[in-house]
Order: C-alpha cells, then sequence, then structure tokens
C-alpha cells in the first residue's frame, strides 16, 4: 500500500504538466465556491446587522387615542393597556411563547452618581421581558431575576450609554448606588442594546414590581410583548391579540390608532425573500463552477487514460492485474483531486477571513457586507462530491483501459 | 517446457473468420534457445502473442512449464505473465518517466518485492547486461541498444520460466544487433529458455534451433550449425 502510494506520487511528480492542470480545475472550482459562499453569507449578515440585538418574531402592542366612534362612545378616548389585558391574552389565545409587559416612566427620568446627571429612559419590566430581549448581552454584572421582583428590590440594570455617563472611566458601576427619580436603587448589571441604533441602551431598566411600588397606577401598562411558540403563525396571532384588546377596549375593529401593533414577522418576511434569492444565485453559481470543474475532470481524466494506454499495456504485458491498473488510477484521482480541493478549500477560507480581518481592522464599514465565512460541512460536501466524481469520472476509462489487451495497448502511440 | 498441440486461432474480420493459425505443433525444451521464423502474414506474431499469455487461442493445447494455459481470466494470466515470462520488444517498450533501474525493478513491483529489494536485485540485472553506469539514466538518455539492454535485464529480473524477444533487433543497426545477440547468446548459455521472433536470418541462425511458419502452420524446425558452436564453445 505504501509502496503503491510512493509509485502514484513518483508517477505524478513525472508528470508535472497533466498533475498540474488537473489540479489546478479542481482547485479552482472549490476556491470560487467558497468564495462564493463566504460572499453570500457576508451579505446575509451584513442585513442581520441591521435588525440589531432583538430577536426576529416578536410583536408589540402599543396604545394611544381613539379615531372613530364604537359601541356608542365617542373618539378621542385615550386607550391603555392593563395587567388584566395581559392574563386575558395568555387565558385565550393559544399558541404563545411569551407575553411581557413594559412599563415607562412618565417623561422619562433623571439620575445622578456623585455629582454627574444623566437623563435616560427609565423602564419597570417584568422578569419575561428579558427573553424577549435574550440577545442583548450583559456583559457586566447580572440579568435581572425572579427575585428582584418577587422581593421588590430596588436594583437596576443601566444601559453602557447611561454607564458612560454616570460613572468616570475605569469605575466600576455594578454594585454603586444611583439615584433614579430621587430614589437610590443598586446597579447591579450592564446591558448593550443595539436597537434604535444604540438608543435603547439609554435606559435603565428596574423589576415592574418596584416600578408599581414607586409610581403606583398597579395595573397599567404601556406596551406588550408578544412571542409565538415555534411552529405558530406570527400574523395569525398578531390578529387574534389586536381582536382581544380590542374588544377588551371597545375599540374599533378597524382603528389602527387607539390599539397598534409592530410585528418584525413582516420585514423578517422581505428579508427571508432577499436570502432566498441570494442563495438560490450562489447555489446556481456555485453548481455551475461545480459542474465546470467536474466536466473539467472527467475530460482530464479520460485523456489521462488514454495517454497512458502504452503505458498501461507495458504493465499489463509485465504483469500488472486489472485491478493493479484501476486502483492506481483511481488512486491517483483521487489523490490529485483530494489535495488539491482542499488547498482550494483552504486559501478560500484564508481569503475570506483575511477580507473579514480587512474589513474589521480598518473599521470599515461596507453597508449590507459583515464578517463574511463559509459554511464548513457545505463546503466539505462539495469537495467530497467533487472528488467522488472525479474519480467517477476516471473509472470508466480506466476500466476500459484495463480491459484492452497488453499487445494492442502497446501499439497506442 | 512449451508444448503447443493442434493450436488454432481465428480472428473475427467482418462475416468471415480469419484463420491465422491453422494447428501449430512446437517443442521447447528446458533451456533451449530457439527462433520463430516466418514472413508478415505468416502467424508469427499471433503465435508469440499466445506464447506469451496476452492472447487467448480458440482449440488444441498449450502446456507451459508442465501447466496447462487454457481460457484464463485477466487477473490470472497477469500473475501467470508475471511469474513465468520475460518479453523483450522491438520497441522496446521502457516507461519514459522512469530511469533505468525503475524500468527494470518494475515486474518486481508486481511480485510484491518491496522497494529496497527491488532496486537492489535492478541493479544487479543491469551490471549484468552492462549498464552499471547508465542505473541513473532515463530512457531518452540512452541509445538504441541500451535502451534493449534494459529491456532486457526487466525481462530477466523476475525470474521468468521463458523469455520472449519480439524482433529484438528489429530497431537496431547491424552493430548493435550483433551486440544484443551476444548478450541474448550469453543470458542462454546461463540457462535460460528463450524464444526469438525474427525475421532475419542473420538473427535466426545464431539461435539452437529454427521453426519456420507459413501461412499459420509450422512447415519446418531445423537445428542451426552456428548455433550449436555457440553452444558448444
Amino acid at each position: 500500500m505504501l509502496d503503491g502510494l510512493q509509485e502514484i506520487l513518483f508517477t505524478l511528480r513525472q508528470n508535472k504538466l497533466r498533475t498540474l492542470l488537473t489540479a489546478f480545475g479542481v482547485f479552482w472550482g472549490i476556491f470560487m465556491l467558497v468564495l462564493l459562499l463566504g460572499a453570500g453569507r457576508g451579505m446575509q449578515n451584513g442585513v442581520y446587522e441591521d435588525f440589531g440585538t432583538d430577536v426576529l418574531d416578536f410583536i408589540i402592542v402599543w396604545t394611544g387615542t381613539t379615531t372613530t366612534a364604537y359601541h356608542g362612545l365617542p373618539p378621542g378616548r385615550a386607550i391603555r393597556l392593563n395587567l388584566e389585558d395581559i392574563e386575558a391574552v395568555r387565558q385565550q389565545i393559544s399558541g404563545i411563547r411569551l407575553l411581557s409587559a413594559e412599563r415607562f416612566v412618565p417623561d422619562g427620568g433623571t439620575m445622578s452618581y456623585h455629582g454627574k446627571n444623566s437623563n435616560a429612559e427609565v423602564l419597570g419590566v417584568p422578569d419575561e421581558y428579558f427573553k424577549v430581549k435574550e440577545d442583548v448581552p450583559f456583559n457586566f454584572g447580572r440579568k435581572p431575576n425572579p427575585l428582584d421582583q418577587e422581593e421588590i428590590r430596588k436594583a437596576v440594570v443601566i444601559g453602557t450609554v447611561v454607564a458612560e455617563r454616570l460613572f468616570a472611566k475605569g469605575e466600576d458601576p455594578v454594585g454603586k448606588y444611583i439615584r433614579v427619580k430621587d430614589v437610590e436603587m443598586k446597579v447591579v448589571g450592564i446591558f448593550y442594546d443595539k436597537g434604535g441604533r444604540g438608543r435603547n441602551s439609554e435606559r435603565v431598566l428596574m423589576p415592574l414590581t418596584t416600578m408599581q411600588k414607586m409610581y403606583g397606577d398597579v395595573r397599567f401598562t404601556d406596551n406588550i410583548w408578544v412571542r409565538p411558540a415555534k411552529g405558530v403563525d406570527g400574523f395569525e396571532l398578531e390578529k387574534k391579540v389586536l381582536e382581544l384588546l380590542k374588544r377588551r377596549h371597545d375599540v374599533a375593529p378597524q382603528d389602527i390608532r387607539g390599539i397598534a401593533s409592530f410585528n418584525m414577522a413582516e420585514p423578517m418576511q422581505r428579508v427571508t425573500g432577499l436570502f432566498i434569492g441570494i442563495d438560490v444565485f450562489i447555489w446556481f453559481v456555485g453548481l455551475g463552477t461545480l459542474t465546470a470543474g467536474i466536466v473539467g475532470i472527467s475530460n482530464i481524466m479520460i485523456i489521462t487514460v488514454k495517454e497512458r494506454t502504452r503505458e498501461i499495456g507495458i504493465r499489463k504485458a509485465l504483469g500488472a492485474t486489472p485491478f493493479n491498473i484501476v486502483s492506481t488510477l483511481l488512486l491517483e484521482s483521487t489523490l490529485v483531486t483530494g489535495v488539491a480541493g482542499y488547498v482550494g478549500l483552504v486559501v478560500g477560507v484564508a481569503l475570506l477571513e483575511l477580507v473579514a480581518f480587512g474589513l474589521r481592522s480598518a473599521g470599515a464599514q461596507l453597508p449590507y457586507f459583515v464578517n463574511p465565512s463559509v459554511d464548513f460541512k457545505l463546503a466539505i460536501t462539495a469537495l467530497l462530491l467533487l472528488v467522488g466524481v472525479g474519480v467517477l469520472a476516471g473509472l470508466m476509462p480506466a476500466l476500459r483501459a484495463a480491459k484492452i489487451t497488453p499487445t494492442e495497448a502497446m501499439k497506442a502511440e | 517446457m512449451i508444448e503447443l498441440h493442434q493450436v488454432h486461432k481465428y480472428y473475427k474480420t467482418g462475416d468471415q473468420p480469419l484463420h491465422v493459425l491453422k494447428g501449430v505443433d512446437m517443442n521447447v525444451r528446458e533451456g533451449e534457445l530457439v527462433s520463430i521464423m516466418g514472413s508478415s502474414g505468416s502467424g508469427k506474431s499471433t503465435l508469440l502473442n499466445i506464447l506469451g499469455i496476452l492472447d487467448s487461442y480458440d482449440s488444441g493445447s498449450y502446456m507451459l512449464a508442465g501447466r496447462q494455459v487454457g481460457k484464463l481470466g485477466e487477473t490470472e494470466a497477469a500473475r501467470l505473465r508475471n511469474k513465468m515470462l520475460g518479453f523483450v520488444f522491438q520497441s522496446f517498450n521502457l516507461l519514459p518517466f522512469k530511469n533505468a533501474t525503475e524500468n527494470v525493478a518494475l515486474p518486481l513491483y508486481y511480485q510484491g518485492v518491496g522497494r529496497k529489494e527491488r532496486n537492489y536485485r535492478a541493479e544487479e540485472y543491469l551490471d549484468m547486461v552492462g549498464l552499471s553506469d547508465r542505473k541513473d539514466f532515463m530512457p531518452n538518455q540512452l541509445s538504441g541498444g541500451q535502451k534493449q539492454r534494459v529491456a532486457i535485464a526487466r525481462a530477466l529480473v523476475g525470474k521468468p520460466k521463458v523469455i520472449l524477444a519480439d524482433e529484438p533487433t528489429g530497431a537496431l543497426d547491424s552493430v548493435t544487433t550483433h551486440e544484443i545477440m551476444a548478450l541474448i547468446k550469453d543470458i542462454h548459455r546461463r540457462g535460460n529458455t528463450i524464444i526469438v521472433v525474427t525475421h532475419e536470418m542473420d538473427v535466426a541462425n545464431q539461435t539452437e534451433r529454427q521453426i519456420l511458419l507459413k501461412d499459420g502452420q509450422v512447415t519446418s524446425t531445423q537445428v542451426s550449425g552456428d548455433a550449436r558452436e555457440a553452444v558448444g564453445s
């Protein structure tokens, strides 16, 4: 086996041009495929980047003033949601994964720490809220937990922007007490929310129960967040939730000001369409490249075998069995395509990484192109496919070559 | 060593099968140096192919070293060729991308002999044919006579029972022809059984016995005086 391999390596070395041509065909096919896949992934990443750190399936419901008269009630009524609404939605509508209230302190809040002041939005949120914001990283301290709610602790988490404004550089805010609207509260964590182009990091979040205790109005909530359960149609769910809430508050079904909603699934749908488009394009070009590579290998294999008919004849006369001939030819093509494909893979990935590194280190912000990378499993599959087809392409002429008699083969020039 | 009895061979060409060998009878004893002569179309190439197990025959029998060679599978035929036969061709048939030693070592590769042992034995045989100073030369760096010497070393390296030489001097000038025939006779003196196929009287006369083939049949075999002298000396 080792001897056979040495024999093959020797033959390959002695036929450099042929080897190089075959190898280059495979190399190029895989290389281009990796680049394409990487570029496609870069575009997808770029588009996703625009969505910030929100989960991608939330529905948010908020209220305003009614615009139409309904059930004998005049227009212009201000609608406010409350915790009973949330309970009703929870009990009457199925297919909900998560429900959360979200309450804002009216007019925002002023907060201070050792003479430094800042203004920020102050929100009271239940523990479930952080499952809506599950992708928001807490780089320092901790996330709020159910105990904060239960024990009505005066614990807040603050956004990075707030932390920068209140605390000196190098000072760790975690564990410090800040004044929020004249109440001393302990900072337990710092988060960074990309949403609203970083504006969402100008926030201070406290337990809903704490806020209820501080500001009264126990029942109210400004927004309701909903996430559908897996496999549930977000648009259906949104419709049902709106219907129920409008019924409960006597808002006309067509009134879009009284109770309004936004469904993340809507922009996602457009983006998904775009991604499918990109994917189809990539696969079209990629498969084209791959096919070209396959045809190239097949051709070269056929020519190779033809070119070597005489050699095969000589080897057979000297005692090579058909199995010797076929296995040597196949091992040869596997070796060449395998190594060349692997090199193509490595070079392609290296180039992608280089581009990604260049973009990062230059701090360049290309619109819709972030962190190009390649699905390794896919690339390996393509590589195996190419090698497999290369071997198959070699198999047919190899079998034919093994069949012709040595005398016939030796006559070939 | 070789016994052919009523060997027939047909080639299918069109509707009329071509009857090439029409009952060939011949014997070659162990240690003999025999030539098969005949004009082109006499069937001597076909006969050589059958002797070399490169081709099959349609009826009759062929015994090689006490073994019946009948209808064989490709693999079996290859093994027999490898073990029993050494070939020398008119056009040398060296692999162009291998040097002299590697060319000679090739039959041993198919016998499963390790590389080191292979090259060692190959060099031994290159010494024997007088090419100890050309071991690393590629075929295109060798003259025709030198190429044929390499081919002869290659035919010998596997220690075959019979060496088949197909027009071994056909591509060589008269001086080189003489050298190669001297080498073949020398190898014969070392106890090898050799069959030379040729159409040159000069060459045939240097063998112990000439088998004359005409129209697919052996018409005569005669013992050469010239060769007897060579054996006697």
